[in-house]
């Protein structure tokens, strides 16, 4: 970006740069505060913080899980976890990863509305409630658990599946 | 550089602004939809039969609903739509396929009965009112009103009939010749035959299923059941459909129509009522027997079933929910599962819609398979029946052959007219054929061994 023709046009020309580059700046300034203004106002009005706590009936914000958090409370589970104590880790640090990288992708799910209905698991949350079921009992699978089976270790949910919800 | 780095930020502004108002727009849609579950545009009464009415309510519903003239195949059942030139007495352009000519068994086991005249496959609810006046077997016999129960909105007609008494509404159409009951209706089943106008409850319409039901739950030691006031939502969600998708007769001279139900809901309680009775749809013309035609049992076989037992009611699987923005609809296109998998099956059994399908296919098919030899079993004692009298064997000495044939083709019969080739109670069904087989096999023992 410098001048290469004579001093008293190349000034000027710099001087003209600037301008327009001042300009831009101020544009991108402007996109970005309206970004993020939009979604600050979005998180707010779609009660955000909520999905930061504990509480099960943050997880049916959005009307999908309905389902979930109904057969949530007829199970045996509601006397000794919430939600997040299966679906998320129990670390700070994955826990509040997971709670973001889930509320992106469902995000865009929900916005484009290209999802699979009756709405399913996906692998990476599979693991974490696995992981969770091992946790809390892992008094009883130290003790099933000794034999690697061919197909790899045993997994809890393919038979307990409907502890914390049915469907 | 410094250029392309400030037009990458704007584009990096644009899209998460873009992006964040797009969640916004979809949130507050949302939640504007979840604030009213409908809008109540028209007054409907216990009067309004048009269903068209009742979609200005329920426009989603209502979508479903009119859905049921789709037709669709599928392995075992569902109807092909069959071009046919109309005529005067039957202006229908398009028929299903006829069951007799796909299996010309039939023919031979309702000999001497209207269904063996013209037996079609059955096609969606759009169509039962149509297809009931103009099949044939109004013209192989004379068919009364009581047919009008299952193939027409009556509920109102019933009312009217009365004097405002339903159950004597019902009795009146009973005894009407069909062609006079048929100018009393004019929807196949509409939304009040199943639902209460003012809250939207299930309730039950036919008095025939009132009645079963307290014949049934009377055996169980509850009395004077009243299906209205003491089922629950979920059985209700079973009940509605147990109104016509049950075995049936017709009682007496005043053809008042009844669910043989006394003694229970399998078919060895139900033959047994029968037996009781002493009663007969007609006599073989081929053997001479007193036999019994069985009418798609689909409630009661879907009561001997896993299903059943795990509170899995009919509308479950045939009318799922679904979501349509942020309301849960119970979808109202009556189907096959089959052609739903997704929201039929999957909400609880997270498998695969291919493994799913198969597993379905594979009892289809198993059952199939028996039956289709239970049918042989059937047919071969009709022929020895037969020939026996060709041969100049009388009725005394053929009695104890032509019971067993009555009880084997019942047997048969309960599996074969009822539509799930054997998936509400694949093992129930699979038992029933196993005795209907040995039934009509001893029928022939008998005939051999001279016994009465």
């Amino acid at each position: 970006m410098t001048g290469d023709t004579g001093v008293a046009d190349g000034s000027a020309r710099i001087a003209r740069i600037r301008h327009t580059l001042g300009a831009a700046v101020v544009v991108v300034a402007l996109a970005a505060g309206l970004a993020l203004g939009i979604s600050a106002y979005t998180f707010v009005y779609a009660h955000g913080a909520s999905y930061l706590t504990n509480d099960p009936k943050a997880c049916a914000n959005c009307h999908i899980m309905r389902e979930q958090l109904d057969g949530w409370i007829a199970s045996s589970h509601r006397a000794v976890a919430v939600c997040n104590d299966c679906h998320a880790p129990h670390d700070l640090l994955g826990k509040y990863t997971t709670k973001a990288v889930n509320g992106f992708w469902h995000s865009v799910a929900f916005t484009t509305g290209r999802f699979h209905e009756p709405i399913a698991i996906g692998a990476r949350n599979r693991a974490v409630t696995e992981g969770a079921c091992r946790t809390c009992h892992a008094e009883i699978v130290q003790l099933i658990d000794r034999h690697p089976t061919r197909s790899g270790p045993l997994d809890c949910i393919t038979c307990h599946r409907s502890v914390g919800h049915l469907h | 550089m410094r250029n392309l780095r400030i037009v990458g930020a704007l584009v990096i502004a644009v899209l998460v602004g873009a992006a964040g108002a797009a969640l916004l727009a979809n949130i507050v849609r949302r939640q504007e939809e979840a604030r009213n579950p409908f809008y109540r545009v028209v007054e409907l009464t216990d009067e309004t039969q048009d269903p068209a009415m009742w979609a200005k309510n329920f426009p989603q519903q209502y979508d479903g609903y009119a859905r049921t003239v789709d037709q669709v195949r599928t392995r075992f059942g569902g109807s092909e739509a069959w071009p046919r030139t109309p005529t005067k007495a039957d202006p229908r352009t398009v028929v299903a396929q006829s069951r007799l000519e796909e299996d010309p068994r039939l023919k031979t086991i309702w000999a001497g009965y209207a269904f063996a005249r013209d037996f079609r496959e059955e096609r969606g609810h759009a169509y039962m009112l149509e297809d009931q006046t103009y099949t044939e077997r109004q013209i192989a016999a004379k068919q009364p009103g009581t047919c009008l129960n299952c193939h027409a909105s009556t509920y109102v007609a019933f009312k009217s009939l009365g004097g405002g008494d339903l159950v004597k509404g019902f009795e009146k159409m009973n005894a009407l010749p069909y062609a006079e009951a048929r100018k009393l209706v004019t929807h196949p089943v509409t939304c009040l035959d199943c639902h209460e106008p003012k809250t939207m409850q299930l309730r039950i319409t036919r008095p025939a299923f009132m009645e079963g039901m307290r014949a049934l739950k009377a055996t169980q030691g509850v009395r004077d059941y009243d299906v209205n006031t003491q089922a629950t939502r979920q059985e209700m969600r079973a009940f509605v459909c147990g109104q016509c998708h049950v075995e049936y007769y017709f009682k007496g001279p005043e053809k008042r129509l009844v669910y043989p139900w006394a003694n229970g809901l399998k078919v060895d309680n139900i033959l047994a009522y029968y037996d009781a009775q002493k009663h007969r749809d007609w006599t073989h013309a081929d053997s001479g027997a007193a036999t019994l035609k069985a009418q798609h049992p689909e409630f009661e076989m879907w009561n001997q079933g896993i299903h059943a037992r795990s509170g899995v009611a009919c509308a479950d699987c045939h009318m799922p929910y679904m979501r349509v923005g942020s309301l849960k609809i119970t979808d109202h296109h009556v189907r096959s599962p089959m052609l739903n998998v997704n929201r039929a099956c999957q909400t609880c059994h997270k498998w695969s819609e291919d493994e799913l399908k198969a597993r379905v296919l594979t009892i289809q098919e198993r059952t199939f398979a028996l039956r289709n030899r239970a049918m042989d079993a059937v047919v071969a004692l009709i022929g020895d029946l037969k020939r026996a009298r060709a041969g100049g064997r009388g009725d005394h000495e053929l009695a104890a052959a032509q019971e067993l044939q009555r009880r084997a083709q019942f047997l048969l019969d309960f599996v074969e007219a009822e539509n799930s080739t054997g998936f509400h109670a694949p093992q129930e069904a699979a038992r029933i054929l196993g005795e209907a087989i040995d039934f009509a096999r001893q029928g022939q023992l008998a005939l051999r061994d001279g016994r009465r």
